[in-house]
């Protein structure tokens, strides 16, 4: 009995042996190459001042015209505020409508806001009046976005005026932003850049570094040495889980400085709920190390099978809920997508698990399919 | 007597109605060289890793280093040393880290890494090199390296797959020196090559033609039985009659 637990420990110190073995070479291969590393550390970096300050899409200076035909008291008031936010510059100010088409066509502005005549007696007597907003919108995006710049103004003037009155005055349509009111920019980019980022490490680092093995032949030579493959695979995603959970507090760290994006959750739970997305991603690395063979394909496949669906149906460029059905559903299997959701509420909403643990189990689900896909494509790769 | 390290009864791999391996039968003793020569195709790769435990055989029996390959895969990995065609080393490790990796793998302790790195180090000379990055060594130091950490756990049965391709004939020659002595050692060495100088080095010859081994015994008697002058005489006689290919 007790020479049998003898060698049951010293299999097991055997195996730790062999695993600390391993996770040192596999950071050896991480800091030994260089260029990899400095693009893995840089990368975080440029993109949260790119999406912060370069690509955001909070839009400062767009220039406007305005066509009064008014002329009155309110209209005065209001393209004074329009004036003096800085969101707007108000380029000229048009004798007819008729000439806004022009100022479009030249791209010489964004928005056209065009009093009607009576504008001031409408509010005066009918409690509402009506100010057409008109916008570019070849650039979606930017002409949703100046909407609502747009119409805040108004809902300002608006609310102004109806203080001393006993009848409400209306003008425009109502628009309610919850969270973001100043539709600043950062708050959609962080977490989607968060998303961006550890995907693109650790589906792509994993991938490759196991792709590379079997390119350069040492992978059979460790398959014919007695290492566990779980053991093997392990010792490859510890390195990675190690480098994302760097550049996950370096993003944090920048975001908060930086970008003034607040974590208003437990910085606890989003490093967790960041972990388990870490892994969900090193899973699907794994996968695709399964399904390639050269480390080019694990690049190709990665960037273009994986990174522009990251994108594209995260939901931090184009909001999920206006695509077709179909695209929703798709949608749903990029785990980023719930990762996305959950950062969201976590960092910005400062929300608990209680309001993501649909998204968590999904992510969960995820992981644990992905996991059992790759190490039964790995045993019959092994077999034949 | 000899002892015997591999013995394989009527092996057979099937990938469905494909027989890659047929009902091949053949023994290995103790500190032999054993040559398994073949055209591509003929099976030698799938033969070999049915012995190295990677693949299961379809039928047939096979013992290598007393395991079975069946049933003791994990011991059989235990006991072999194995070397690939391809240099299999990490490139951007250093010579004393690889050393480190292997003896690592297969769970040496403290004391028998240093013994078995300083005997690597003493015998290939390799006294300066210990700090440098395994890729900006010649290739033929590469090679030696490598066979080197196949046989750094001293295992019963080394197998060598094409270990000299793309290697200069001097530094072959160097090489097939290491396998000596590895032999003089006790290790038993079992070695697939397209070479057939180097084939003359072996003690003894299995030809293997579409999945069959259709001559075994050492070079010298083949040539004899066959009239040749050289192995790669008795190897075109034999391979002519190959129907795949």
């Amino acid at each position: 009995m007790r020479k049998k637990l003898k060698i049951k420990s010293a299999i097991a110190a055997n195996r730790n042996t062999q695993f600390l073995a391993f996770v040192r070479k596999e950071f050896r291969h991480m800091f030994r190459d260089r260029k990899t590393l400095l693009i893995l550390f840089g990368l975080p970096v440029v993109q949260i001042l790119l999406f912060g300050f370069a690509l955001t899409n909070e839009i400062k200076d767009s220039r406007i015209v305005i066509c009064d035909y008014a002329k009155d008291e309110a209209s005065r008031r209001i393209i004074e505020r329009f004036a003096a936010n800085n969101h707007f510059v108000v380029e000229e100010s048009l004798k007819s409508h008729l000439q806004i088409e022009d100022a479009f066509q030249e791209g010489r502005i964004k928005l056209a806001v065009i009093f009607p005549a009576n504008f001031l007696s409408d509010l005066h007597h009918l409690h509402q009046a009506q100010v057409q907003l008109i916008a570019d919108a070849s650039d979606p995006n930017t002409a949703n976005i100046l909407k609502g710049y747009a119409t805040n103004i108004l809902m300002d003037y608006q609310k102004e005026l109806s203080m001393d009155s006993p009848l409400p005055y209306q003008i425009g349509s109502e628009m309610r932003m919850l969270y973001n009111p100043q539709l600043k920019g950062a708050v959609n980019f962080v977490p989607g850049v968060m998303s961006l980022i550890l995907m693109l490490i650790c589906v792509m680092m994993t991938s490759v570094s196991i792709v590379r093995e079997k390119e350069y032949g040492t992978m059979e030579v460790l398959l014919v040495s007695p290492v566990n493959p779980l053991l093997l695979i392990l010792s490859k995603a510890v390195p990675y889980l190690f480098l994302s959970l760097v550049n996950l507090t370096v993003i944090v760290v920048l975001s908060v400085t930086l970008l003034e994006v607040p974590v208003n959750g437990s910085l606890i739970l989003l490093f967790l709920e960041s972990t388990l997305f870490i892994i969900t991603a090193l899973s699907l690395g794994l996968l695709i190390s399964n399904l390639v063979k050269t480390q080019q394909a694990a690049i190709l496949f990665s960037l273009i099978g994986l990174m522009v669906p990251t994108i594209l149906f995260t939901g931090f460029m184009f909001p999920i809920e206006n695509m077709p059905v179909v695209l929703q559903w798709f949608a749903n299997v990029i785990p980023s997508r719930w990762y996305y959701v959950i950062i969201k509420s976590v960092m910005i909403k400062g929300a608990g698990i209680q309001a993501v643990w649909k998204e968590t189990v999904v992510l969960l689900l995820m992981t644990g399919f992905l996991l059992f896909i790759s190490f039964r494509n790995f045993k019959t790769r092994l077999e034949a | 007597m000899k002892e015997i390290v591999i013995q394989v009864d009527e092996l057979t791999k099937e990938f469905g109605h494909f027989v890659a391996v047929d009902k091949i039968t053949f023994e290995v003793y103790k500190s032999e060289i054993f040559g398994f020569l073949g055209a591509n195709g003929a099976g030698k790769t799938t033969a070999m890793r049915m012995l190295c435990g990677l693949s299961v055989p379809s039928s047939g029996n096979a013992t290598v280093a007393g395991f079975d390959v069946y049933r003791q895969t994990e011991q059989i990995k235990k006991s072999i040393g194995y070397m690939s065609q391809k240099f299999s080393l990490y490139e951007d490790l250093t010579v004393a880290e690889n050393i480190h990796l292997f003896g690592g793998i297969y769970g040496l302790t403290n004391r028998q890494m240093k013994e078995g790195r300083d005997r690597l180090v003493e015998r290939l000379g390799l006294h300066n090199e210990m700090k440098k990055r395994v890729g900006a060594l010649p290739m033929g130091w590469k090679q030696k390296l490598a066979f080197s950490l196949a046989i750094l756990h001293r295992p019963r049965v080394v197998f060598l797959d094409e270990p000299t391709g793309g290697v200069d004939p001097i530094t072959r020659r160097q090489f097939w020196d290491l396998i000596y002595e590895a032999t003089e050692e006790g290790i038993t060495v079992f070695v697939t090559t397209h070479y057939m100088d180097e084939a003359e080095y072996c003690d003894r010859i299995s030809m293997m033609v579409d999945g069959k081994i259709e001559a075994l015994d050492s070079p010298a008697n083949l040539k004899r039985r066959f009239s040749a002058s050289s192995m790669d005489e008795v190897f075109f006689q034999l391979a002519r009659g190959a129907k795949r290919n």
